[in-house]
C-alpha cells in the first residue's frame, strides 16, 4: 500500500502526541499517584442506615490529623448537609446509596465520583483555601435531582 | 426513473423522513431546555425539564442518527449494486425501527421512562420503554441483514473484484454496529425481566458496563455515517476524489476493530473497576483517533488535489476554491471544523485522571455536540439535501434556505457548545434542570454562560425549523427535474489495486468480537467475582 511522504510525517506527528500524552498521564498516575476513585468495598443498599459507618455518617478525625467523611447519598438530599473542616484539612470522603445513582462532586477540587448503590467509593482532597465549597449530586436522580446539593465549610 | 427505482427510492424516502421527524420534535424538546436551565425564565407548571430532557436525547441521539444511517445505509446499497431485488426485508426493519420508537417515546411522554437516554438502574422504567429500544435496535440489525445479503450478491456475481468503496464503508459501518449492539442487547437481557418484576433486583454495575461497551461504539456509528458521506459524495460536490482507496478502507477497517474495546472510558469516575482496566481503555481510546487522523489528511489531501487538478495553488487558493454555497458541501465543511474542538475535548475525557475535571460536567454535553451535534447532524442534513432530489425527483425547494441552514447551525452550536464547555470547567453539571443552587457564588459564575449556551440553541432550533422546512418542501411542493444516475466518488488516478487484506468486512468483524472480548474480559470478570449486592430499583420521577 502506497501512502504519501507528507501522510507518513502527518501520522507519525500524531502518533507521537498520542504517546506523549499517555506518558504524561501514566507519570502522573504510576509517580504522583494521581487516579480515579477506585472504591472496590461493597455494601447492601437496602441495609445503608444499619450499616456501619454508614449508619452515622459524619466526619471523623483520625490520629494523623487527617479527616474520613463518611456522606450517605440518597433521594434527594445528602447525609450530612454540611460539613465543617479546617483550612489545610486532608479529607478522604467515602459515598454511598441508599437508592439510586448518585453524583458526588465539589467543583473546584479533586472530588468527582459516581455513587452506585451497592458499592462505596473513594477519593482525597486537601482543602488548602478556607470558604465554602459547593456539593453537587451531577447525576440525573429522579424529580429532585436539582435539589440535591450539600456544603463544605472550610473555616481557618 | 424506472418503476423499480422509484419502489426502491421509497424505502430510502422513508428513513430519511422518520428521522427528519426525530430531529424536529428534538429541537423543540431541546430549546425548552437551554431556556429552563437559565432559570431566568420562568418554566410552566406542566413543564417537567427530565421528560422532556428524555425525549430531546432519545430522538436525536438515538432516533434521528440510527433511522438516517439506516437510510444512507440502503441508499448506498441500491445506488451501487444493481439487480432485481424485492424490498420486504428493508421495509420490515423500516416498520421494527419505527413500532420500537413509538413505544418508547409513548411510554416517556405518558411519564413511565423519564430515565434519560442512558437509562441507568436502578431507575426503573416501564418495560415497554426497554422493549420499544430493543425493538429499534432489532430493526436496524434487519437493515444490516439486507446490506449484507446485497454485498453477499456483489461477491457472486463478480468474482474476485472487491466490493465498490462505498459499499465498504457502509458494510463496515453495519459490522462494527452488530459487535456494539451485542451489549445493549445482553443490558436489556438483565433490564426486560427486572422491569416486569419476575427478578427482583439488578446487577447496577453489570448494566453500566454492558450499557457503555455499546455507547461508545454507538458514537463510532455516527462517526462513521459521516465518514461515508466525507469520503464518497462530499468530492462529487467539487469533482474531486476519493484521495486513496487503500487507506479509506484502512479507515474503516481500523474503526470496525478499535470503535469496541473503549468503554470504560465512560466509567472513570465509578467504584468496582480496578484502575489498570481504566487505563487499558484509556489507551484504547487514544487508538481510536488514529483513523480519524488518516481521515483528516485524506479530506484536506483530497481538497488540495482538486485545487490543483484546476490550476490552484497554496492555501487560500484551494480554500476559496471550494464550494462553500453548496449547502452538501457547507454543511460537511463547517462539521469538519466542528469536530476538530470534538476531538480536542474528546482526547480530554479520554484522559484517564484529567477526566476528573470534567466528567459529568456540561463540559459533556458541548463536547457530544460539537460531535454528533456538530460533525455528524450537519454532514447528515447537508447530504439530505443531496439525497432527497435525487430519491423524489424534484429540485431542492429554497437551497439558499438549505445553505442558510448550515451556516445557522455552525455559529448557533460555536456558541451553544463553547458556552458548554466553559460553564463546564467552572463545574455547571449536566442534566440537571436548574444550576442555581439558592445563589450560591461558585453557581453564580456560570450563569451568563447558561444565558449564552441557551441563545445559541435558539439558532440551533430556529436552523432545523429551516430543515425541515426545506426537506417538506421539496417532497410537497417543488416541481419535478430529472437527476443524473447517482455517482459516487472515485479513487484519484494512479491508486494501486485494493490489498487482499482490505477487501473482508466479516472477517475484520471477527476480530474486533475478539478484541472486544479481551479488552472486557479484565473488568467484567472483575465485577462477576464481587457480584455482591442486587439494588431493588426504584421510580423516583
Amino acid at each position: 500500500m502506497n501512502v504519501h511522504r507528507y501522510e507518513r510525517w502527518w501520522l507519525t506527528f500524531g502518533i507521537a502526541m498520542l504517546v506523549i500524552f499517555l506518558a504524561i498521564i501514566g507519570f502522573a498516575a504510576f509517580a504522583d499517584h494521581i487516579n480515579p476513585p477506585t472504591g472496590m468495598r461493597q455494601i447492601d443498599p437496602t441495609k445503608v442506615s444499619q450499616t456501619p459507618p454508614f449508619d452515622k455518617p459524619g466526619l471523623r478525625k483520625l490520629g494523623d490529623g487527617s479527616y474520613e467523611a463518611y456522606y450517605v447519598a440518597k433521594v434527594f438530599n445528602f447525609d450530612p448537609a454540611i460539613l465543617t473542616v479546617p483550612t489545610g484539612a486532608k479529607v478522604t470522603f467515602y459515598v454511598t446509596s441508599a437508592d439510586v445513582v448518585h453524583g458526588f462532586f465539589i467543583p473546584n477540587t479533586d472530588i468527582n465520583m459516581m455513587v452506585i448503590p451497592g458499592w462505596v467509593n473513594v477519593e482525597s482532597h486537601t482543602f488548602t483555601r478556607p470558604g465554602e465549597y459547593l456539593l453537587i449530586c451531577h447525576e440525573y436522580c429522579g424529580i429532585g435531582h436539582q435539589n440535591m446539593f450539600g456544603k463544605i465549610e472550610v473555616r481557618s | 426513473m424506472s418503476l423499480s427505482e422509484r419502489a426502491e427510492n421509497r424505502v430510502v424516502i422513508a428513513h430519511l423522513y422518520t428521522a427528519t421527524a426525530a430531529i424536529a420534535l428534538g429541537a423543540i424538546f431541546g430549546v425548552f431546555q437551554g431556556f429552563a436551565r437559565t432559570g431566568v425564565f420562568g418554566a410552566p407548571g406542566w413543564f417537567d425539564y427530565y421528560r422532556v430532557l428524555t425525549l430531546h436525547g432519545v430522538l436525536m441521539a438515538l432516533v434521528f442518527t440510527t433511522f438516517f444511517i439506516t437510510g444512507l445505509a440502503l441508499f448506498v446499497t441500491y445506488k451501487s449494486i444493481e439487480r432485481t431485488r424485492s424490498l420486504g426485508v428493508a421495509w420490515f426493519g423500516w416498520l421494527l425501527m419505527l413500532v420500537g420508537t413509538a413505544m418508547a417515546a409513548v411510554t416517556i411522554l405518558k411519564g413511565d421512562a423519564t430515565v434519560l437516554y442512558t437509562f441507568y438502574a436502578p431507575l426503573k422504567a416501564s418495560p415497554w420503554f426497554y422493549i420499544g429500544a430493543t425493538l429499534l435496535v432489532l430493526g436496524t440489525w434487519v437493515v444490516a441483514f439486507e446490506l449484507f445479503e446485497n454485498i453477499n450478491y456483489f461477491r457472486r456475481e463478480n468474482p474476485g473484484a472487491p466490493v465498490p468503496l462505498v459499499v465498504f464503508c457502509t458494510g463496515a459501518t453495519f459490522v462494527m454496529w452488530i459487535v456494539a449492539t451485542l451489549g445493549i442487547v445482553a443490558e436489556m437481557a438483565l433490564l426486560i425481566p427486572w422491569a416486569f418484576g419476575w427478578t427482583s433486583g439488578i446487577n447496577v454495575m453489570l448494566t453500566r458496563m454492558f450499557f457503555w461497551y455499546f455507547g461508545h461504539p454507538l458514537v463510532y456509528f455516527w462517526i462513521m455515517g459521516a465518514y461515508i458521506i466525507w469520503y464518497n459524495i462530499i468530492p462529487t460536490r467539487y469533482t474531486g476524489n476519493v484521495f486513496s482507496d487503500a487507506l479509506t478502507r484502512l479507515t474503516f477497517v481500523m474503526l470496525i476493530l478499535l470503535s469496541t474495546p473503549v468503554g470504560i472510558h465512560h466509567e472513570f469516575m465509578d467504584p468496582g473497576i480496578s484502575s489498570v482496566w481504566k487505563m487499558l481503555h484509556t489507551i484504547t481510546t487514544y487508538g481510536v483517533a488514529i483513523p480519524s487522523f488518516i481521515t483528516a489528511f485524506a479530506i484536506f489531501a483530497s481538497f488540495e488535489l482538486a485545487a490543483i487538478k484546476r490550476g490552484k495553488k497554496g492555501f487560500i487558493a484551494t480554500v476559496s476554491s471550494l464550494p462553500w454555497n453548496d449547502a452538501t458541501f457547507s454543511g460537511a465543511a463547517l462539521g469538519m471544523l466542528l469536530f476538530i474542538l470534538g476531538g480536542f475535548g474528546g482526547l480530554v475525557n479520554a484522559s484517564y485522571s484529567m477526566d476528573t475535571v470534567v466528567h459529568n460536567t456540561i463540559w459533556i454535553v458541548g463536547h457530544f455536540h460539537v460531535t454528533v451535534g456538530g460533525p455528524v447532524a450537519l454532514t447528515f442534513l447537508g447530504a439530505a439535501y443531496w439525497m432527497i432530489p435525487r430519491l423524489t425527483g424534484r429540485a431542492l425547494w429554497k437551497p439558499e434556505w438549505a445553505l442558510f441552514q448550515t451556516r445557522l447551525w455552525f455559529f448557533g452550536m460555536l456558541i451553544m457548545s463553547l458556552s458548554m464547555h466553559f460553564a463546564g470547567l467552572m463545574g455547571a453539571p449536566r442534566r440537571t434542570a436548574e444550576v442555581g443552587y439558592l445563589g450560591a457564588a461558585t453557581a453564580n459564575a456560570w450563569q451568563p454562560l447558561m444565558l449564552l449556551a441557551a441563545a445559541g440553541g435558539f439558532f440551533l432550533f430556529l436552523s432545523i425549523l429551516t430543515f425541515v422546512a426545506v426537506a417538506v418542501g421539496t417532497l410537497v411542493n417543488n416541481k419535478p427535474e430529472v437527476y443524473e444516475k447517482v455517482v459516487f466518488a472515485t479513487p484519484a488516478e494512479g491508486a494501486g489495486p485494493t490489498p487482499w487484506a482490505l477487501q473482508h468486512l466479516y472477517s475484520w468483524g471477527a476480530l474486533a468480537l475478539i478484541l472486544a472480548v479481551l479488552a472486557y474480559a479484565g473488568p467484567l470478570g472483575e465485577l462477576l467475582r464481587h457480584p455482591g449486592f442486587l439494588a431493588p430499583g426504584m421510580r423516583t420521577w
